[in-house]
Protein backbone atom coordinates (compact mmCIF):
# COMPACT_ATOMS: atom_id res chain seq x y z
CA UNK A 1 0.00 0.00 0.00
CA UNK A 2 3.01 2.12 0.73
CA UNK A 3 3.47 3.25 -3.22
CA UNK A 4 -0.29 4.51 -3.19
CA UNK A 5 -0.18 6.76 0.49
CA UNK A 6 2.78 8.29 -1.44
CA UNK A 7 0.80 9.33 -4.26
CA UNK A 8 -1.71 10.66 -2.10
CA UNK A 9 1.27 12.25 -0.45
CA UNK A 10 2.56 13.72 -4.17
CA UNK A 11 -1.20 14.53 -5.47
CA UNK A 12 -1.10 16.68 -2.00
CA UNK A 13 1.64 18.43 -2.57
CA UNK A 14 1.59 18.56 -6.41
CA UNK A 15 -2.12 20.74 -6.05
CA UNK A 16 -0.30 23.04 -3.16
CA UNK A 17 1.24 24.27 -6.26
CA UNK A 18 -1.41 26.24 -7.51
CA UNK A 19 -2.12 28.34 -4.76
CA UNK A 20 -3.78 31.58 -6.31
CA UNK A 21 -6.12 29.05 -8.14
CA UNK A 22 -6.82 28.41 -4.89
CA UNK A 23 -7.78 31.35 -4.01
CA UNK A 24 -10.07 32.13 -7.13
CA UNK A 25 -11.45 28.76 -6.06
CA UNK A 26 -12.42 30.18 -2.45
CA UNK A 27 -13.75 33.73 -4.05
CA UNK A 28 -15.84 31.65 -6.41
CA UNK A 29 -17.61 28.94 -3.43
CA UNK A 30 -17.67 32.28 -1.23
CA UNK A 31 -19.83 34.06 -3.54
CA UNK A 32 -22.30 31.20 -4.54
CA UNK A 33 -22.28 30.46 -0.56
CA UNK A 34 -24.25 33.77 -0.42
CA UNK A 35 -26.12 33.13 -3.20
CA UNK A 36 -27.23 29.97 -1.87
CA UNK A 37 -28.36 31.87 1.42
CA UNK A 38 -30.32 34.49 -0.36
CA UNK A 39 -32.48 31.81 -1.98
CA UNK A 40 -32.78 29.08 0.35
CA UNK A 41 -33.24 30.74 3.69
CA UNK A 42 -35.33 33.04 1.81
CA UNK A 43 -37.68 29.91 0.98
CA UNK A 44 -37.05 28.46 4.45
CA UNK A 45 -38.50 31.37 5.67
CA UNK A 46 -41.64 31.76 3.65
CA UNK A 47 -42.20 28.08 4.89
CA UNK A 48 -42.91 29.18 7.84
CA UNK A 49 -38.91 28.76 9.38
CA UNK A 50 -39.19 24.94 8.69
CA UNK A 51 -39.13 23.04 5.49
CA UNK A 52 -38.69 19.25 5.39
CA UNK A 53 -36.57 19.01 8.89
CA UNK A 54 -34.37 22.38 7.31
CA UNK A 55 -34.61 25.00 9.86
CA UNK A 56 -32.85 28.29 9.26
CA UNK A 57 -29.34 27.42 11.14
CA UNK A 58 -28.94 23.91 9.09
CA UNK A 59 -30.17 24.97 6.11
CA UNK A 60 -26.83 27.86 6.41
CA UNK A 61 -24.38 24.58 7.74
CA UNK A 62 -25.51 22.55 4.55
CA UNK A 63 -25.13 25.90 2.25
CA UNK A 64 -21.75 26.45 4.20
CA UNK A 65 -20.32 23.06 4.11
CA UNK A 66 -21.43 21.79 0.91
CA UNK A 67 -19.87 24.92 -0.57
CA UNK A 68 -16.17 24.39 1.39
CA UNK A 69 -16.76 20.47 -0.16
CA UNK A 70 -16.66 21.82 -3.71
CA UNK A 71 -13.15 22.36 -4.32
CA UNK A 72 -12.57 18.43 -2.82
CA UNK A 73 -15.35 16.61 -4.75
CA UNK A 74 -14.99 16.19 -8.03
CA UNK A 75 -18.78 17.17 -9.51
CA UNK A 76 -16.77 18.27 -12.62
CA UNK A 77 -15.77 15.43 -14.40
CA UNK A 78 -12.44 16.47 -15.78
CA UNK A 79 -9.44 14.23 -13.70
CA UNK A 80 -5.89 13.87 -15.36
CA UNK A 81 -5.94 10.78 -16.35
CA UNK A 82 -9.14 10.78 -19.01
CA UNK A 83 -6.08 14.14 -20.43
CA UNK A 84 -3.82 11.06 -19.81
CA UNK A 85 -5.92 8.56 -22.18
CA UNK A 86 -6.59 11.69 -25.02
CA UNK A 87 -2.82 12.51 -25.25
CA UNK A 88 -1.65 8.92 -24.66
CA UNK A 89 0.80 9.89 -21.66
CA UNK A 90 -0.96 7.21 -19.93
CA UNK A 91 1.76 4.83 -21.35
CA UNK A 92 3.74 6.27 -18.52
CA UNK A 93 0.90 4.75 -15.98
CA UNK A 94 1.24 1.51 -17.82
CA UNK A 95 4.09 1.28 -17.59
CA UNK A 96 4.66 1.09 -13.44
CA UNK A 97 4.57 -1.86 -11.63
CA UNK A 98 1.35 -0.18 -10.25
CA UNK A 99 -2.42 -0.63 -10.74
CA UNK A 100 -3.07 1.92 -13.05
CA UNK A 101 -6.46 3.08 -11.36
CA UNK A 102 -5.69 2.58 -7.93
CA UNK A 103 -2.77 4.94 -9.17
CA UNK A 104 -4.79 7.73 -10.34
CA UNK A 105 -7.58 7.23 -7.71
CA UNK A 106 -4.60 8.35 -4.89
CA UNK A 107 -3.30 10.78 -6.43
CA UNK A 108 -6.61 12.43 -7.39
CA UNK A 109 -7.68 11.55 -3.72
CA UNK A 110 -4.49 13.60 -2.65
CA UNK A 111 -4.96 16.59 -4.98
CA UNK A 112 -8.46 16.86 -3.74
CA UNK A 113 -7.88 16.77 0.24
CA UNK A 114 -5.35 19.61 0.04
CA UNK A 115 -8.50 21.46 -1.48
CA UNK A 116 -10.05 21.18 1.72
CA UNK A 117 -7.45 23.56 3.41
CA UNK A 118 -7.47 26.42 0.86
CA UNK A 119 -11.04 26.20 0.04
CA UNK A 120 -12.99 23.80 2.29
CA UNK A 121 -12.13 24.85 5.77
CA UNK A 122 -12.26 28.68 4.85
CA UNK A 123 -15.56 28.24 3.33
CA UNK A 124 -17.34 27.10 6.18
CA UNK A 125 -15.16 29.42 8.80
CA UNK A 126 -16.84 32.46 6.23
CA UNK A 127 -20.36 31.21 6.19
CA UNK A 128 -20.07 30.62 10.43
CA UNK A 129 -18.21 33.85 10.98
CA UNK A 130 -20.65 35.96 8.54
CA UNK A 131 -24.10 34.06 8.44
CA UNK A 132 -24.04 31.53 11.33
CA UNK A 133 -24.77 28.12 11.40
CA UNK A 134 -26.03 25.41 13.78
CA UNK A 135 -23.29 23.06 14.42
CA UNK A 136 -22.96 19.36 16.03
CA UNK A 137 -21.99 19.76 20.07
CA UNK A 138 -20.80 16.38 20.54
CA UNK A 139 -17.39 15.12 19.08
CA UNK A 140 -19.14 11.97 17.19
CA UNK A 141 -20.44 13.69 14.54
CA UNK A 142 -17.36 15.95 13.55
CA UNK A 143 -15.30 11.97 13.57
CA UNK A 144 -17.94 10.14 11.40
CA UNK A 145 -18.42 13.36 9.52
CA UNK A 146 -14.60 13.50 9.02
CA UNK A 147 -14.48 9.82 7.40
CA UNK A 148 -17.97 10.29 5.35
CA UNK A 149 -16.10 13.22 3.88
CA UNK A 150 -12.93 11.19 2.92
CA UNK A 151 -15.26 8.93 1.46
CA UNK A 152 -17.56 11.33 -0.03
CA UNK A 153 -14.27 12.81 -2.04
CA UNK A 154 -13.23 9.35 -2.92
CA UNK A 155 -16.57 8.04 -4.35
CA UNK A 156 -16.74 11.14 -6.57
CA UNK A 157 -12.71 10.27 -7.61
CA UNK A 158 -13.91 6.35 -8.37
CA UNK A 159 -16.81 8.00 -10.11
CA UNK A 160 -15.25 10.57 -12.43
CA UNK A 161 -12.60 7.87 -12.94
CA UNK A 162 -15.38 6.07 -15.26
CA UNK A 163 -15.85 8.80 -16.89
CA UNK A 164 -11.93 8.58 -17.84
CA UNK A 165 -12.10 5.24 -18.70
CA UNK A 166 -15.05 5.89 -21.91
CA UNK A 167 -11.71 7.22 -22.84
CA UNK A 168 -10.75 3.66 -23.99
CA UNK A 169 -13.23 3.63 -26.35
CA UNK A 170 -14.28 7.11 -27.05
CA UNK A 171 -10.55 9.10 -26.85
CA UNK A 172 -12.67 12.36 -26.51
CA UNK A 173 -14.39 12.00 -23.23
CA UNK A 174 -15.63 15.73 -23.16
CA UNK A 175 -19.03 14.84 -23.81
CA UNK A 176 -19.33 12.12 -21.12
CA UNK A 177 -17.63 14.64 -19.06
CA UNK A 178 -20.52 17.35 -19.29
CA UNK A 179 -23.24 14.70 -18.90
CA UNK A 180 -21.65 14.06 -15.67
CA UNK A 181 -21.12 17.42 -14.52
CA UNK A 182 -25.13 18.10 -15.54
CA UNK A 183 -25.85 15.14 -13.63
CA UNK A 184 -23.86 15.25 -10.56
CA UNK A 185 -24.43 18.23 -8.94
CA UNK A 186 -28.44 18.06 -9.19
CA UNK A 187 -28.14 14.85 -8.07
CA UNK A 188 -25.34 15.21 -5.35
CA UNK A 189 -27.50 18.01 -3.78
CA UNK A 190 -25.30 20.82 -4.36
CA UNK A 191 -28.23 23.25 -5.72
CA UNK A 192 -30.83 22.08 -2.87
CA UNK A 193 -30.56 19.46 -0.89
CA UNK A 194 -32.10 16.15 -2.31
CA UNK A 195 -34.51 15.79 1.06
CA UNK A 196 -36.33 18.51 -0.93
CA UNK A 197 -36.69 16.52 -3.83
CA UNK A 198 -39.99 15.14 -4.81
CA UNK A 199 -40.18 11.60 -3.96
CA UNK A 200 -39.38 9.84 -7.48
CA UNK A 201 -36.89 12.51 -8.23
CA UNK A 202 -35.55 11.74 -4.25
CA UNK A 203 -35.72 7.91 -5.56
CA UNK A 204 -34.09 8.54 -8.33
CA UNK A 205 -31.17 10.62 -6.74
CA UNK A 206 -30.46 7.49 -3.67
CA UNK A 207 -29.52 5.12 -6.63
CA UNK A 208 -26.95 6.95 -8.15
CA UNK A 209 -23.55 7.42 -5.98
CA UNK A 210 -24.04 11.71 -6.59
CA UNK A 211 -25.37 12.26 -2.88
CA UNK A 212 -22.37 9.82 -1.64
CA UNK A 213 -20.55 12.63 -2.98
CA UNK A 214 -21.97 15.51 -1.18
CA UNK A 215 -25.54 15.27 0.48
CA UNK A 216 -24.33 12.75 2.82
CA UNK A 217 -21.25 14.24 3.79
CA UNK A 218 -23.07 17.25 4.20
CA UNK A 219 -26.09 15.33 6.38
CA UNK A 220 -23.62 13.17 8.60
CA UNK A 221 -20.85 16.01 9.18
CA UNK A 222 -23.82 18.79 10.51
CA UNK A 223 -25.13 16.26 12.68
CA UNK A 224 -28.78 16.19 10.73
CA UNK A 225 -28.46 12.67 10.70
CA UNK A 226 -27.59 11.05 13.59
CA UNK A 227 -26.66 7.67 15.23
CA UNK A 228 -27.60 4.73 13.48
CA UNK A 229 -29.49 6.78 10.65
CA UNK A 230 -25.62 8.44 9.77
CA UNK A 231 -24.05 5.33 10.05
CA UNK A 232 -26.46 4.12 7.41
CA UNK A 233 -25.40 7.05 5.22
CA UNK A 234 -21.77 6.06 5.41
CA UNK A 235 -22.63 2.61 5.14
CA UNK A 236 -23.87 3.47 1.45
CA UNK A 237 -21.10 5.43 0.53
CA UNK A 238 -18.70 2.21 1.21
CA UNK A 239 -21.06 0.31 -0.89
CA UNK A 240 -20.45 3.10 -3.74
CA UNK A 241 -17.04 3.32 -3.18
CA UNK A 242 -16.93 -0.12 -3.46
CA UNK A 243 -19.45 -0.60 -6.89
CA UNK A 244 -17.35 1.97 -8.36
CA UNK A 245 -14.08 0.92 -7.80
CA UNK A 246 -15.20 -2.39 -9.11
CA UNK A 247 -16.68 -1.22 -12.57
CA UNK A 248 -13.23 0.72 -12.64
CA UNK A 249 -11.41 -2.13 -12.49
CA UNK A 250 -13.09 -3.76 -15.12
CA UNK A 251 -13.00 -1.26 -17.75
CA UNK A 252 -9.83 -0.55 -17.46
CA UNK A 253 -8.78 -4.29 -17.85
CA UNK A 254 -11.08 -4.24 -20.72
CA UNK A 255 -10.25 -1.01 -21.38
CA UNK A 256 -6.43 -1.83 -22.24
CA UNK A 257 -7.70 -4.14 -25.41
CA UNK A 258 -9.16 -1.13 -26.93
CA UNK A 259 -6.31 1.20 -26.10
CA UNK A 260 -4.66 2.77 -29.00
CA UNK A 261 -2.24 5.31 -27.89
CA UNK A 262 -2.57 8.58 -29.31
CA UNK A 263 0.35 10.75 -30.59
CA UNK A 264 2.75 7.81 -31.24
CA UNK B 1 24.57 -11.96 -10.95
CA UNK B 2 24.95 -15.14 -12.48
CA UNK B 3 25.26 -14.15 -16.51
CA UNK B 4 25.53 -16.93 -17.54
CA UNK B 5 22.53 -18.92 -16.67
CA UNK B 6 20.54 -15.33 -18.13
CA UNK B 7 22.34 -15.85 -21.48
CA UNK B 8 20.20 -18.68 -21.84
CA UNK B 9 17.24 -17.24 -22.15
CA UNK B 10 16.85 -14.06 -24.88
CA UNK B 11 15.25 -10.60 -23.24
CA UNK B 12 13.17 -10.17 -26.29
CA UNK B 13 11.51 -12.68 -28.81
CA UNK B 14 8.45 -12.25 -30.99
CA UNK B 15 7.62 -14.48 -33.06
CA UNK B 16 4.99 -13.12 -35.53
CA UNK B 17 4.02 -10.00 -33.79
CA UNK B 18 1.45 -8.37 -35.77
CA UNK B 19 -0.91 -5.50 -34.62
CA UNK B 20 -2.94 -3.26 -36.77
CA UNK B 21 -5.22 -0.66 -35.92
CA UNK B 22 -8.44 0.73 -37.07
CA UNK B 23 -8.52 3.97 -38.91
CA UNK B 24 -11.46 6.15 -39.61
CA UNK B 25 -10.74 7.44 -43.36
CA UNK B 26 -13.71 10.16 -43.96
CA UNK B 27 -16.91 8.05 -43.52
CA UNK B 28 -15.40 4.68 -44.20
CA UNK B 29 -12.89 2.50 -41.74
CA UNK B 30 -9.83 1.11 -43.17
CA UNK B 31 -7.13 -1.17 -41.14
CA UNK B 32 -3.58 -0.41 -40.93
CA UNK B 33 -1.06 -2.79 -40.33
CA UNK B 34 1.37 -1.18 -37.88
CA UNK B 35 3.66 -4.09 -37.32
CA UNK B 36 3.68 -7.31 -39.44
CA UNK B 37 4.96 -10.24 -38.58
CA UNK B 38 7.75 -9.04 -36.45
CA UNK B 39 10.14 -12.22 -35.26
CA UNK B 40 13.02 -10.94 -32.93
CA UNK B 41 15.45 -12.27 -30.80
CA UNK B 42 17.39 -9.69 -28.59
CA UNK B 43 20.10 -11.33 -26.22
CA UNK B 44 20.88 -10.06 -22.86
CA UNK B 45 23.63 -7.63 -23.43
CA UNK B 46 23.18 -6.39 -26.78
CA UNK B 47 22.30 -2.74 -27.59
CA UNK B 48 20.34 -2.98 -30.72
CA UNK B 49 18.72 0.44 -32.61
CA UNK B 50 16.06 -0.08 -34.07
CA UNK B 51 14.73 2.50 -36.90
CA UNK B 52 12.87 3.26 -39.30
CA UNK B 53 11.06 5.87 -40.75
CA UNK B 54 8.45 7.69 -38.59
CA UNK B 55 5.15 5.54 -38.80
CA UNK B 56 6.97 2.37 -39.49
CA UNK B 57 6.07 0.28 -36.34
CA UNK B 58 8.56 1.43 -33.82
CA UNK B 59 6.77 2.85 -31.19
CA UNK B 60 4.24 0.23 -31.70
CA UNK B 61 6.82 -2.38 -31.04
CA UNK B 62 8.04 -1.19 -28.28
CA UNK B 63 4.09 -0.84 -26.26
CA UNK B 64 3.85 -4.21 -27.65
CA UNK B 65 7.19 -5.40 -25.82
CA UNK B 66 6.68 -3.53 -22.44
CA UNK B 67 2.74 -4.71 -22.15
CA UNK B 68 1.02 -1.55 -23.19
CA UNK B 69 -0.52 -2.69 -26.21
CA UNK B 70 -2.32 -5.79 -26.71
CA UNK B 71 -0.78 -7.88 -30.25
CA UNK B 72 -3.39 -8.32 -32.79
CA UNK B 73 -2.09 -11.55 -33.54
CA UNK B 74 1.17 -13.49 -32.48
CA UNK B 75 3.44 -13.79 -29.52
CA UNK B 76 5.89 -11.75 -27.67
CA UNK B 77 8.09 -12.54 -24.12
CA UNK B 78 10.15 -9.55 -22.92
CA UNK B 79 12.44 -10.81 -20.11
CA UNK B 80 11.04 -14.48 -20.17
CA UNK B 81 7.51 -12.87 -19.55
CA UNK B 82 3.99 -12.46 -21.15
CA UNK B 83 3.88 -8.39 -21.86
CA UNK B 84 -0.03 -8.27 -21.03
CA UNK B 85 -0.87 -10.83 -18.76
CA UNK B 86 2.62 -10.23 -16.44
CA UNK B 87 2.86 -6.14 -16.94
CA UNK B 88 3.34 -5.13 -13.41
CA UNK B 89 5.88 -8.13 -12.86
CA UNK B 90 8.09 -6.95 -16.40
CA UNK B 91 7.97 -3.10 -15.34
CA UNK B 92 10.50 -4.12 -12.31
CA UNK B 93 12.75 -5.39 -14.69
CA UNK B 94 12.13 -2.66 -17.82
CA UNK B 95 12.95 0.67 -17.70
CA UNK B 96 11.64 2.57 -20.86
CA UNK B 97 11.83 6.80 -21.41
CA UNK B 98 9.30 8.14 -24.23
CA UNK B 99 11.25 11.14 -25.30
CA UNK B 100 7.98 12.68 -25.55
CA UNK B 101 6.44 12.04 -22.76
CA UNK B 102 7.67 12.33 -19.32
CA UNK B 103 7.40 9.84 -16.17
CA UNK B 104 8.65 12.70 -13.49
CA UNK B 105 5.93 14.37 -11.69
CA UNK B 106 5.38 17.92 -13.19
CA UNK B 107 5.03 20.14 -10.48
CA UNK B 108 7.17 18.05 -7.88
CA UNK B 109 11.34 19.04 -6.99
CA UNK B 110 13.70 16.42 -9.41
CA UNK B 111 13.94 14.70 -5.99
CA UNK B 112 10.52 13.98 -5.64
CA UNK B 113 9.91 11.90 -8.25
CA UNK B 114 13.03 9.91 -7.39
CA UNK B 115 11.54 8.98 -4.26
CA UNK B 116 8.15 8.07 -5.90
CA UNK B 117 9.49 6.05 -8.17
CA UNK B 118 12.20 4.01 -5.49
CA UNK B 119 8.67 3.47 -3.23
CA UNK B 120 6.87 2.56 -6.47
CA UNK B 121 9.24 -0.24 -7.54
CA UNK B 122 9.75 -1.31 -3.96
CA UNK B 123 13.63 -0.92 -3.55
CA UNK B 124 15.06 -1.01 -0.33
CA UNK B 125 15.79 2.44 1.12
CA UNK B 126 19.47 1.85 0.87
CA UNK B 127 19.41 0.39 -2.01
CA UNK B 128 17.45 3.59 -3.37
CA UNK B 129 20.04 6.11 -1.98
CA UNK B 130 23.18 4.01 -3.61
CA UNK B 131 21.67 3.71 -6.81
CA UNK B 132 20.58 7.78 -6.82
CA UNK B 133 24.03 8.56 -5.73
CA UNK B 134 25.23 6.77 -8.72
CA UNK B 135 22.77 8.61 -11.15
CA UNK B 136 23.16 12.12 -9.65
CA UNK B 137 26.79 11.94 -9.65
CA UNK B 138 26.51 10.19 -13.46
CA UNK B 139 24.15 12.38 -14.79
CA UNK B 140 24.79 15.69 -12.95
CA UNK B 141 21.70 15.99 -11.33
CA UNK B 142 22.43 18.04 -8.40
CA UNK B 143 22.22 21.60 -9.84
CA UNK B 144 18.80 21.26 -10.28
CA UNK B 145 17.71 18.22 -7.91
CA UNK B 146 15.31 20.35 -6.12
CA UNK B 147 13.94 22.39 -8.84
CA UNK B 148 10.42 21.34 -9.89
CA UNK B 149 10.06 19.23 -13.21
CA UNK B 150 8.00 21.76 -15.09
CA UNK B 151 11.00 24.39 -14.84
CA UNK B 152 13.64 22.53 -16.17
CA UNK B 153 15.63 22.97 -19.62
CA UNK B 154 14.63 20.02 -22.21
CA UNK B 155 18.43 18.70 -21.90
CA UNK B 156 18.03 18.98 -17.40
CA UNK B 157 14.58 16.81 -18.02
CA UNK B 158 15.99 14.70 -20.33
CA UNK B 159 19.06 13.53 -18.17
CA UNK B 160 16.49 13.27 -15.03
CA UNK B 161 14.10 10.97 -17.73
CA UNK B 162 16.61 8.26 -18.02
CA UNK B 163 18.19 8.37 -14.34
CA UNK B 164 14.22 8.24 -13.50
CA UNK B 165 13.77 4.84 -15.93
CA UNK B 166 17.30 3.03 -14.56
CA UNK B 167 16.55 3.64 -10.87
CA UNK B 168 15.50 0.28 -10.37
CA UNK B 169 18.41 -0.84 -11.98
CA UNK B 170 16.66 -2.56 -14.87
CA UNK B 171 17.57 -5.44 -17.14
CA UNK B 172 16.39 -3.99 -20.54
CA UNK B 173 16.36 -0.45 -20.91
CA UNK B 174 14.01 0.81 -23.76
CA UNK B 175 14.98 4.28 -25.01
CA UNK B 176 12.22 5.35 -27.83
CA UNK B 177 13.78 8.78 -29.27
CA UNK B 178 15.98 9.75 -26.06
CA UNK B 179 18.22 12.53 -27.83
CA UNK B 180 15.35 14.09 -29.86
CA UNK B 181 15.87 17.40 -29.42
CA UNK B 182 18.77 18.12 -27.66
CA UNK B 183 21.67 19.98 -28.26
CA UNK B 184 24.96 18.42 -29.24
CA UNK B 185 26.21 18.39 -26.10
CA UNK B 186 23.60 17.26 -24.24
CA UNK B 187 23.17 14.17 -26.51
CA UNK B 188 26.81 13.44 -25.97
CA UNK B 189 26.63 13.27 -21.93
CA UNK B 190 23.65 11.45 -22.30
CA UNK B 191 25.76 8.99 -24.51
CA UNK B 192 28.90 8.50 -22.98
CA UNK B 193 26.37 7.84 -19.36
CA UNK B 194 24.74 5.11 -21.36
CA UNK B 195 27.92 3.43 -22.58
CA UNK B 196 29.07 3.35 -18.97
CA UNK B 197 26.54 2.23 -17.94
CA UNK B 198 26.00 -0.78 -20.14
CA UNK B 199 30.10 -1.44 -19.83
CA UNK B 200 29.03 -1.77 -15.43
CA UNK B 201 26.25 -3.15 -15.48
CA UNK B 202 25.77 -5.58 -18.82
CA UNK B 203 22.57 -3.76 -19.44
CA UNK B 204 20.65 -4.90 -22.58
CA UNK B 205 19.55 -1.31 -24.51
CA UNK B 206 16.85 -1.24 -27.12
CA UNK B 207 17.15 1.99 -29.01
CA UNK B 208 14.86 3.73 -31.39
CA UNK B 209 16.26 7.31 -33.30
CA UNK B 210 16.70 8.72 -35.96
CA UNK B 211 19.84 9.96 -35.14
CA UNK B 212 22.69 7.84 -36.55
CA UNK B 213 25.25 9.39 -33.61
CA UNK B 214 23.01 7.61 -31.40
CA UNK B 215 23.44 4.14 -33.07
CA UNK B 216 26.54 4.32 -33.80
CA UNK B 217 27.91 5.49 -30.39
CA UNK B 218 25.45 2.63 -28.70
CA UNK B 219 24.73 0.00 -30.63
CA UNK B 220 26.49 -3.09 -32.19
CA UNK B 221 23.42 -4.10 -33.82
CA UNK B 222 20.64 -2.56 -35.82
CA UNK B 223 17.55 -3.65 -37.18
CA UNK B 224 15.83 -1.40 -39.99
CA UNK B 225 11.91 -1.64 -40.25
CA UNK B 226 9.63 -0.77 -43.03
CA UNK B 227 5.62 -0.65 -42.90
CA UNK B 228 5.94 -2.94 -40.05
CA UNK B 229 8.51 -5.57 -41.64
CA UNK B 230 12.20 -6.29 -40.86
CA UNK B 231 14.15 -4.82 -43.61
CA UNK B 232 17.43 -5.44 -42.68
CA UNK B 233 18.91 -6.72 -39.11
CA UNK B 234 22.64 -6.71 -38.49
CA UNK B 235 25.71 -4.47 -37.50
CA UNK B 236 25.50 -0.96 -38.79
CA UNK B 237 28.92 -0.69 -41.37
CA UNK B 238 26.58 -3.75 -42.69
CA UNK B 239 23.57 -0.90 -43.29
CA UNK B 240 25.11 1.38 -44.65
CA UNK B 241 27.50 -0.69 -46.69
CA UNK B 242 24.34 -2.53 -48.48
CA UNK B 243 23.29 1.66 -49.58
CA UNK B 244 26.83 2.95 -50.02
CA UNK B 245 26.12 5.50 -47.00
CA UNK B 246 29.06 8.25 -46.73
CA UNK B 247 30.11 10.69 -44.62
CA UNK B 248 30.90 13.62 -46.55
CA UNK B 249 33.90 15.99 -45.58
CA UNK B 250 33.92 19.62 -46.43
CA UNK B 251 37.89 21.21 -46.33
CA UNK B 252 38.59 24.75 -46.87
CA UNK B 253 42.15 25.36 -49.05
CA UNK B 254 44.58 28.08 -48.03
CA UNK B 255 44.79 28.10 -52.07
CA UNK B 256 42.68 26.78 -55.04
CA UNK B 257 43.67 23.24 -55.97
CA UNK B 258 41.69 21.73 -58.89
CA UNK B 259 39.55 18.38 -57.73
CA UNK B 260 42.05 16.12 -59.94
CA UNK B 261 45.00 17.03 -57.69
CA UNK B 262 43.71 15.77 -55.22
CA UNK B 263 45.10 11.95 -54.07
CA UNK B 264 41.96 10.61 -52.49
CA UNK B 265 42.92 7.19 -50.52
CA UNK B 266 40.63 3.83 -51.41
CA UNK B 267 36.93 4.44 -50.50
CA UNK B 268 37.06 8.37 -50.53
CA UNK B 269 35.47 10.08 -53.76
CA UNK B 270 35.12 13.45 -54.49
CA UNK B 271 31.37 14.94 -54.45
CA UNK B 272 31.57 18.54 -55.20
CA UNK B 273 33.59 22.02 -54.77
CA UNK B 274 33.38 25.79 -54.55
CA UNK B 275 35.39 28.90 -54.88
CA UNK B 276 36.71 27.64 -58.10
CA UNK B 277 39.08 25.25 -56.11
CA UNK B 278 38.92 26.72 -52.64
CA UNK B 279 35.98 24.08 -50.82
CA UNK B 280 35.93 20.85 -51.60
CA UNK B 281 33.35 17.77 -50.42
CA UNK B 282 34.63 14.34 -50.36
CA UNK B 283 32.68 11.68 -49.88
CA UNK B 284 34.09 8.51 -47.67
CA UNK B 285 32.93 4.99 -46.38
CA UNK B 286 34.24 5.00 -42.84
CA UNK B 287 34.63 1.26 -43.46
CA UNK B 288 37.37 1.82 -45.89
CA UNK B 289 39.10 5.34 -45.18
CA UNK B 290 39.13 7.32 -41.98
CA UNK B 291 38.62 10.70 -41.90
CA UNK B 292 42.63 11.02 -40.81
CA UNK B 293 43.47 9.18 -44.10
CA UNK B 294 41.27 11.69 -46.04
CA UNK B 295 42.66 14.59 -44.18
CA UNK B 296 46.23 13.79 -44.90
CA UNK B 297 45.74 12.99 -48.61
CA UNK B 298 44.34 16.28 -48.73
CA UNK B 299 46.98 18.27 -46.94
CA UNK B 300 49.37 16.99 -49.15
CA UNK B 301 47.59 19.04 -51.94
CA UNK B 302 47.47 22.38 -50.22
CA UNK B 303 46.94 23.70 -46.08
CA UNK B 304 43.37 22.98 -44.71
CA UNK B 305 42.02 26.00 -42.89
CA UNK B 306 38.90 24.59 -41.97
CA UNK B 307 36.37 21.15 -42.15
CA UNK B 308 33.70 19.57 -41.68
CA UNK B 309 31.90 16.40 -41.00
CA UNK B 310 29.01 15.25 -42.17
CA UNK B 311 27.14 12.16 -41.05
CA UNK B 312 24.43 10.11 -42.91
CA UNK B 313 21.66 10.19 -41.01
CA UNK B 314 19.76 7.45 -40.80
CA UNK B 315 16.56 9.23 -42.04
CA UNK B 316 19.16 8.91 -45.52
CA UNK B 317 20.33 5.37 -44.76
CA UNK B 318 16.36 4.61 -43.76
CA UNK B 319 15.12 6.38 -47.75
CA UNK B 320 17.85 4.35 -49.68
CA UNK B 321 17.02 1.11 -48.40
CA UNK B 322 13.48 2.05 -48.67
CA UNK B 323 14.16 3.47 -52.49
CA UNK B 324 15.63 0.33 -53.36
CA UNK B 325 12.70 -2.04 -52.33
CA UNK B 326 10.13 -0.19 -54.05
Amino acid sequence: MRPYALLVLAGFRQQSAYRLAALAGLVANTTFGFLKVAILLATVEAAGGELNGYDAGSMAAYIWISQGLLGSVNLFGRTEVAERIRTGDVVVDFLRPLDVQGASVATEVGRNLFALLPRGIPSVLVGALVVGMTMPTTPLPYLLGAVSVLLGITVSVTTVYLVAATGFWLVETRGVQILYMVLSGFLAGLFVPISLFPAPLLALASATPFPSMLQYPVDVLSGRVEGLAALGLVAAQVAWLVATAALGQALTRRGRHKLEVQGG
Amino acid sequence: MSSERITETPIIETRGLTRTFRVRDGLTRRTVVAVEDLSLRVDPGEAVGYIGANGAGKSTTIKMLTGILVPTSGEARTCGLRPVADRRRLARQVGVVFGQRSQLWWDLPVGDSFALLAAIHRLSPADAASRRDELVAQLELEEFWTTPVRQLSLGQRMRAEVAAALLHRPRLVILDEPTIGLDVLSKQRLREFLVAERREHGTTLLLTTHDMGDVERLCDRVVLVDRGRTVYDGDLAGLSRTVGAQRVMTVDLAEPVPATALALPDGASHVGEQGHGLRHRIGFDSERATAAAVLAAVSTAAEVLDLSIEEPDVEDVVRRVYASRR
